[in-house]
């Protein structure tokens, strides 16, 4: 028998399941929802704690409910007024959004050629991009620290993402994009008189804007959440990143937790609203570079 | 002279002027360093004073210093419990999620999340649910149900779990969404076939579901080995006060780097180290490659 187009999964339960063995499956289905419902909640206690406590008073931090008696935006306005916390996230915009950009512009150039043109040298450089996936960055911070302090890039903005400008990574993920691109588009581009540099701009980028959102997404939030390096390369505040600037600050000893949590909360509100805006297409798109990448 | 040049040699001229800025940084930056790592791991250097050659100096010192290899140790433990830990339970949640429809979105919007945010963060945020009694979470609701309290961070037992607990928490999402997608990947004629058949929920797991989805468990495998392997914001941020400690119970081999290079300035030392974690990387990415292709 042929499933109705559209519903196969449900034509052959019909088939299947007689009117009793349906019941008990509606259950486990019930009993299913729950337990995921209750996992789920149970992830985003530390989020939603984190929100509630840069909430509350001191005198209610202590306390485990969720729900603050009397919320309060204290805490914001004491650690906004402090000047360090909007320093560090104007410097963790401006390094995260430059860092982006040269990342979609290049990566997708390299991943463009690779892929497009036929030349000699291109295995190599192919394989050799594709071989610094081994090299683990922990393994670069000393060499980049020498680099960095012999050209005085130290406690600077290009000190701090020169490392990050282009990644093997979305380079992999470009080329891959590339290949749907097809060949006799650019052909016909070249027909048309255009120079290569208008063809990969004008005819092969707009048809990878899925992949280019991905890619973005993944060097945003990479950078806006980067430690180790911008923990070594910067020394004084002004500079700090917001994950560099928060460490030091729940340091210091006098610093209370509601107020921790406050700024803990502002470096993870702008990723977390800019998800639920754009949740199906990060989710999409974190799975097309997950898996292609 | 550029006119005069076929439609070939036009093309690579193109290229390799797309090509000259990214060469030259992935020399500098990525080939060159790595070249230099090595290299240093052979010399002692404070970075004041002159470099003198060492030979294997840094290698047999990291041999003989058993703070290394309870580092070496921790960062197993980082992989042994993170790894399998995680895999399974994204697998069950995301197996579970698979079958739903009702609010499948929300439920897997609340399992993403936490991918969202930052290491940084969210260390201080387990970090005070982690305090004794009054100030911490976890133990404030222990006592509330009458139960002594349990020191997390400050035991050398407990704390290694419970630095790992965040690590494990923040990638769950990311490693749901691809088995999701690994799922869905799977023809439903497999199952229907199976259905007709009258094979159990189990058989048709371990025979059809499993199987099948091999390429996402290695890759979830690699992707997470990788990342506990190289651990480093969380426990950074659970251990200001004492970094790695108590008794360096909580210290990877990442920390021990830090630590040793810019805070010790032995950057020969610390060298050596990021070639033993280089090392050990490598090894695992080499058992991907194998595990594979023996497909």
């Amino acid at each position: 028998m042929v499933a109705a187009p559209g519903t196969p999964r449900a034509s052959s339960d019909a088939l299947l399941n007689t009117q009793r063995s349906r019941r008990p499956r509606n259950m486990g289905q019930i009993i299913r929802w729950l337990l995921l419902f209750i996992g789920g909640i149970l992830m985003i206690m530390p989020i939603a704690y984190m929100i509630s406590t840069s909430l509350k008073w001191p005198h209610e931090v202590y306390n485990v409910k969720l729900i603050p008696d009397e919320p309060t935006i204290e805490n914001y306005t004491y650690v906004l007024e402090d000047g360090r916390f909007y320093w560090w996230f104007v410097n963790s915009i401006i390094i995260a959004t430059i860092t982006t950009i040269c990342n979609l512009l290049f990566d997708s150039l390299v991943g463009y050629t690779l892929c497009k043109f036929r030349f000699p040298g291109r295995q190599i450089v192919f394989i050799a991009i594709l071989s610094t996936l081994m090299i683990p960055t922990e393994m670069l911070v000393i060499p980049w620290y020498l680099m960095s302090q012999s050209f005085g890039w130290l406690d600077s903005y290009w000190g701090i993402m020169f490392p990050g400008l282009m990644t093997a990574f979305g380079t992999f993920l470009m080329k891959q994009f590339f290949e749907s691109v097809p060949d006799d588009f650019i052909e016909a581009a070249r027909i048309d008189g255009l120079n290569e540099l208008q063809i990969w701009w004008t005819v092969a980028m707009p048809l990878v804007k899925p992949a280019l959102a991905a890619l973005a997404i993944f060097v945003f939030l990479g950078n806006w959440t980067a430690f180790l390096w911008p923990l070594i390369v910067t020394n004084s505040v002004d500079m700090y990143t917001i994950p560099v600037g928060l460490s030091g600050f729940g340091d210091e000893a006098d610093v209370a937790w509601e107020l921790i949590m406050t700024g803990a909360a502002i470096s993870t509100i702008p990723t977390l609203v800019v998800f639920l805006i754009f949740q199906r297409f990060i989710i999409r798109g974190v799975v097309m570079a997950g898996l292609k990448g | 002279m550029y006119r005069n040049l076929t439609i070939r040699q036009k093309q690579i001229v193109w290229a390799w002027a797309f090509l000259a800025l990214p060469v030259l940084f992935y020399t500098v930056i990525r080939f060159y360093p790595t070249g230099n790592a090595i290299l240093i791991s052979f010399q002692n250097w404070n970075l004041l004073g002159a470099r003198t050659w060492a030979g294997l100096e840094n290698y047999e010192k990291l041999w003989n210093d058993p703070v290394f290899w309870k580092v070496f140790q921790n960062t197993f433990l980082y992989l042994l419990i993170g790894t399998p830990l995680s895999l399974v339970l994204s697998f069950v949640i995301a197996y579970h999620l698979d079958k739903l429809r009702f609010m499948h979105g929300f439920l897997r919007m609340l399992y993403f999340l936490p991918f969202m945010t930052s290491a940084v963060a969210m260390a201080w945020v387990w970090r005070w649910f982690y305090q004794d009694v009054p100030i911490g979470l976890f133990n404030n609701i222990l006592s509330g149900f009458g139960i002594p309290q349990i020191s997390f961070l400050n035991s050398t037992t407990n704390a290694l779990p419970a630095v790992l607990a965040p690590a494990v928490w923040a990638g769950l999402g990311f490693q749901v969404i691809i088995f999701m997608a690994g799922l869905r990947a799977i023809p439903t004629s497999y199952y229907e076939a199976a259905k007709i058949d009258g094979v159990g929920w189990w058989t048709v797991l371990t025979q059809i579901t499993l199987p099948l989805l091999r390429p996402t468990i290695v890759f979830i495998v690699v992707f997470s080995s990788i990342g506990f392997l190289r651990i480093f914001d969380h426990v950074f941020n659970m251990t200001t006060n004492n970094p790695g400690g108590p008794l360096n119970a909580t210290k990877p081999l990442v920390l021990m780097i830090y630590d040793t290079a810019f805070n010790g300035f032995n950057m020969g030392y610390a060298a050596a180290q990021t070639v033993v974690l280089f090392t050990i990387l490598l090894i695992v990415s080499l058992i991907q490659l194998r595990l594979l292709r023996s497909e």
